[in-house]
């Protein structure tokens, strides 16, 4: 798991320790280098005053080359557990004296360097003038002091450093661990929230207020948006079980308009026939007109009856959208219209046809309807309907075009209305369904239908598809 | 076949709440080349009290056809209709569903419960007549039925 993706407590631990021990580490590091610095220079210091001290006490033995003098002076190093070698030269460069007496010659300088004290290698080292006050310089004075002293103080300080730091760093964890609460607590606590709601789709929890600073604010935030949302929550529930029971009694309605309505009607239509079977030749030439009136209204009104129910069933009795192949859908509409098709010596030719996702029976009953109005409504010459589809980025664009009598633009929009009619009964037969069936197949697709067309120049109906269909409700 | 053969008329019943149709089927069969017997009941419980002879149906005979319509009183045409079928004696007699309802769900569930066919009723008088004619020649001269 990368550190993005951890929870927020270990975060904020991190982030605090991270911070504390990052300040520790800079302030040991400062006190660690401040005590190497300081310690060097006293040591030098200590160094260089040992050797004037030792210097200054053995000009006599040089001056008067008493080796034993001086040996003995040097011995006195032996104090200083630091002082590792020293050696005393006389002014033309020659060892005269060592420190410790057993010191082999090759463990000193053969001759001594330029006066002054250094380090050098790991050991600090001095030459210092043997002089008498205000006479000529007698020799040099040779001492070495080794560093074990500036390490062990090192060690010393670095170990308290460790310790301090150690310490510190104990505290910070057991500060920001009690610390973080108080951040990390109240966002754990929304997150838990938010979490139970999108899983259980509860909306009655809130969450509690701890402090007014940034996370109270996210908190009424939230608060507000879950009461918003429980508010709107119960709305949709009310309104998808009123659309529901209205759905039931659609349904309902669509029953009994295929049977209640039609079992009447069905009596004044066979009876007023009957009479006319029976008592045909006892009545006058009007009386036969009135029994067809009659007879004309109660089939009207079936007819009506069964495509009121063809139309509401578009939305309730559609099966689910799947991959439709629309030359096959033609294929089928072909076959249904046969007989029109041959009555009107129709010609109906198409291009190449996609396959689009959508609902098969209606889809062909989308066809039917336009290809069937497009013969209907034919001019004097023979009629030629082509359908034909083209691709748009997220649509399938359809055209039935038909050479029939046309359409006048006032009505492009009326004509998808349910039961509206332009012409009368006599000159083309008709309830004024189908193309609001047409638009209703359409809506439900997701689509949208619209017509072009100048009267007496033929029709062009398009109807665009979704390529992409989650199904509309309806 | 055979009985009609034999000179003996069918026995229909009818079960059916709707006067006019009731005498439309009249009208129908009087005009049958088949002579026969139309029972008529009214509703569902009526027509389980004839099929089972029980109370004043005692001495009525056993039918060769029924034609039901759906929607009854009391007892409807669906009830009925599995009763008849869930019996093995009765379960042979042919029945035809002839009803105003052209309700999917009514022809699938009639068919589901073993109608032996469904009729939608037809508006035009001489089509209705036709439909009566149509459903007596084919279950009595067409179709072989089992012996009484």
């Amino acid at each position: 798991m990368s550190f993005r993706d951890r929870p927020i407590r270990q975060k904020l631990m991190a982030i605090l320790l991270l911070t504390s021990g990052g300040v520790l580490v800079l302030t040991c590091a400062a006190f660690l280098a401040y005590e190497v610095v300081t310690f060097r220079q006293t040591t030098l210091k200590n160094l260089s005053t040992l050797g004037q001290v030792i210097a200054a006490n053995t000009t006599a033995s040089l001056a008067f080359r008493n080796e034993g003098d001086a040996r003995e002076i040097l011995s006195a190093l032996r104090a200083e557990p630091h002082i590792v070698a020293a050696g005393l030269y006389d002014k033309d460069g020659r060892l005269f004296a060592r420190y410790p007496s057993d010191l082999p010659v090759a463990a000193l300088p053969a001759s001594p360097d330029r006066d002054g004290y250094r380090f050098e290698h790991a050991d600090l080292v001095g030459f210092a003038p043997v002089a008498q006050a205000g006479s000529a310089r007698l020799g040099t004075l040779y001492i070495r002091s080794d560093l074990t002293a500036v390490y062990g103080t090192l060690r010393l300080a670095g170990a308290i450093a460790a310790l301090v730091m150690g310490a510190s760093l104990l505290v910070a964890y057991l500060l920001s661990a009690t610390l973080q609460g108080t951040i990390s607590r109240p966002i754990l606590a929304l997150a838990q929230i938010a979490k139970g709601v999108s899983e259980r789709q509860d909306y009655s929890v809130r969450a509690s207020k701890v402090a007014s600073d940034e996370l109270g604010v996210l908190t009424d935030a939230l608060n507000q948006m879950l009461s918003r949302i429980e508010g709107q929550d119960r709305a949709l529930r009310r309104v998808i079980a009123e659309l529901e029971r209205s759905n039931k009694e659609l349904e309902q309605f669509a029953y009994v308009a295929s049977h209640d309505l039609q079992e009447p009607l069905r009596m004044v239509s066979s009876y007023t026939q009957l009479l006319e079977r029976r008592y045909g030749d006892k009545l006058d030439d009007k009386g036969r007109k009135f029994i067809n009136f009659a007879v004309d209204g109660a089939v009207r009104m079936q007819r009506l009856i069964n495509d009121l129910l063809e139309f509401s069933r578009v939305g309730t009795r559609g099966k689910p959208l799947q991959p439709v192949d629309v030359t096959r859908v033609l294929g089928a509409v072909r076959a249904n219209l046969t007989m029109a098709m041959a009555d009107a010596d129709a010609l109906v030719t198409h291009e190449d046809l996609p396959t689009v996702v959508g609902d098969e029976t209606q889809l062909v009953q989308l066809f039917q309807n336009l290809i069937g109005n497009a013969i209907k409504f034919r001019g004097t010459e023979r009629p030629h309907v082509h359908v034909s589809a083209q691709a748009t980025a997220a649509e399938w664009v359809f055209a039935v075009r038909d050479n029939g009598i046309g359409i006048a633009p006032e009505y492009f929009e009326r004509i998808f209305v349910i039961f509206q009619r332009l012409h009368a009964r006599d000159q083309y037969p008709g309830t004024g369904i189908g193309l609001a069936v047409c638009r209703r197949i359409v809506d439900r697709h997701g689509g949208r239908i619209w017509v072009e067309s100048v009267p007496g120049g033929g029709s062009t109906f398009y109807f665009a598809l979704p390529k992409q269909n989650g199904e509309q409700a309806l | 076949m055979s009985d009609a053969v034999r000179g003996q008329p069918v026995e229909i019943l009818l079960v059916e709440d709707n006067a006019g149709d009731v005498e439309l089927a009249r009208e129908g069969l009087r005009e049958c080349k088949i002579s026969n017997n139309l029972h008529v009941v009214g509703d569902g419980v009526e027509a389980s009290a004839f099929l089972n002879r029980r109370g004043p149906y005692a001495s009525q005979p056993r039918p060769d056809l029924i034609i039901l319509d759906l929607n009854l009183p009391k007892r409807d045409g669906r009830e009925l209709l599995r009763e008849i079928k869930e019996d093995s004696d009765l379960r042979r007699i042919p029945v035809v569903i002839l009803t105003t309802s052209a309700a999917e769900e009514d022809i699938v569930r009639s068919y589901s419960l073993h109608a032996n066919c469904y009729v939608t009723k037809p508006l035009g008088i001489e089509q209705f007549l036709a439909v009566v004619r149509s459903i007596e020649s084919f279950w009595f001269s067409i179709v072989k039925l089992p012996p009484r």
